[in-house]
């Protein structure tokens, strides 16, 4: 695939790195010559000086034929206008935005960018799986997002906890897969007894994931 | 008439005054606040320290409630998010985005923005002057 990559900053480097090394051809589109100097040395002639959100630039960096425009500057408006310039000027069939100010991302989606990526929220994700304390964590959510897997620890105080499965009211669409508790992971039936202080993985719906968190933890 | 300016730059603050002046209700916006000194000493309108690609200032400048939205900074590309948002999230029914770009200027245009590139404007105008 021919991809062009805009911002030849951290992420841009080492993204066209791993793209090069999958085989792809690569463009990275820098403003900073400094920065061109340093990736032209590291990875080839691989990178044009220029403003990824010009079209003449574009227009010289073949974007006509790309299958692929990634704008991963530090600046959401220059990766919106990257992005929206690739797509509506050069008709590229797929754009992805890298998003600094997670709000952005419903906003790019309106605004007809393909895939965002954002790393505050990426981030404040692996924080969240991190700290024990939360009571709802989110570990996947299936492609198509309808769907997703949650871990959920069982509190000490918990009205469910010493209760059948059976007996325990869940949302809809809501199912409980795996118990990590003091005896060990196991998969369990109707007559398992949900213990305190018990990890639980689950599979639930986006909406009905603050209903899971309350029949689990009795608040 | 409701109007949001964002950037307080010389236009801006300018726009702002004159707007001010026809007794219309304007608020603006800018990140620096050392920007306003631009404004006159009798405006009346709001000044707003906030980033106007940022839906919370935006709201905080009173954008729901705005007939107009003006996006004059000095970054063209933070003009065209802005001027989106303001047309495609808030609804505002009369956006202009100053677009210093010639061909950038060009394909938001077709693309339905309304947008002013005083690139154009001013080397036209200094053409006439020359050519008479």
């Amino acid at each position: 695939m021919y991809i062009i990559v805009v911002g030849g900053g951290k992420v841009g480097y080492y993204l066209s790195k791993t793209l090069l090394s999958e085989g792809h051809e690569v463009l990275i589109l820098e403003k900073d010559a400094k920065k061109c100097e340093a990736i032209t040395e590291e990875l080839g002639s691989v990178i044009v000086r220029g403003d990824g959100c010009e079209a003449r630039t574009l227009a010289d960096a073949g974007t006509e034929r790309a299958d692929m425009l990634i704008a991963v500057t530090n600046e959401d408006e220059d990766n919106l206008v990257a992005c929206q310039v690739a797509k509506y000027k050069f008709k590229v069939p797929r754009t992805i935005a890298r998003i600094n100010n997670p709000k952005n991302e419903r906003i790019f989606k309106k605004l007809g960018i393909d895939v965002t990526v954002s790393s505050t929220n990426l981030i404040l994700e692996h924080i969240e799986e991190e700290v024990p304390t939360h009571p709802l964590v989110h570990l996947l959510t299936l492609k198509g997002g309808s769907l997703e897997i949650v871990e959920v620890k069982i509190p000490q105080n918990s009205s469910v906890a010493g209760k059948r499965m059976k007996e325990i009211d869940l949302p809809p669409g809501s199912v409980i897969c795996l118990m990590i508790g003091k005896w060990g992971a196991q998969v369990p039936s109707g007559d398992t007894i949900l213990e305190a202080e018990a990890q639980v993985i689950a599979v639930t719906r986006p909406e009905a994931e603050e209903a899971l968190r309350a029949a689990l933890t009795g608040s | 008439m409701n109007v949001v300016i964002m950037g307080c730059g010389r236009v801006g603050a300018q726009l702002a005054a004159l707007l001010d002046e026809d007794g219309h209700k304007v608020a603006i916006l800018d990140m620096e606040p050392y920007s306003f000194r631009r404004l006159p000493a009798n405006f009346q309108g709001t000044a707003l320290v906030g980033d106007g690609t940022d839906e919370d200032s935006l709201k905080r400048a009173g954008i729901e409630e705005a007939d107009a939205f003006v996006a004059v900074t000095q970054g063209d590309n933070r003009n065209v998010m802005a001027a989106q948002i303001a047309k495609h999230i808030f609804n505002v029914p009369k956006v202009v985005c100053r677009i210093y770009d010639p061909l950038r200027e060009e394909m938001y245009h077709t693309l339905g923005l309304e947008t002013i590139s005083p690139t154009t404007v001013g080397a036209r105008l200094l053409r006439d002057v020359i050519v008479g």
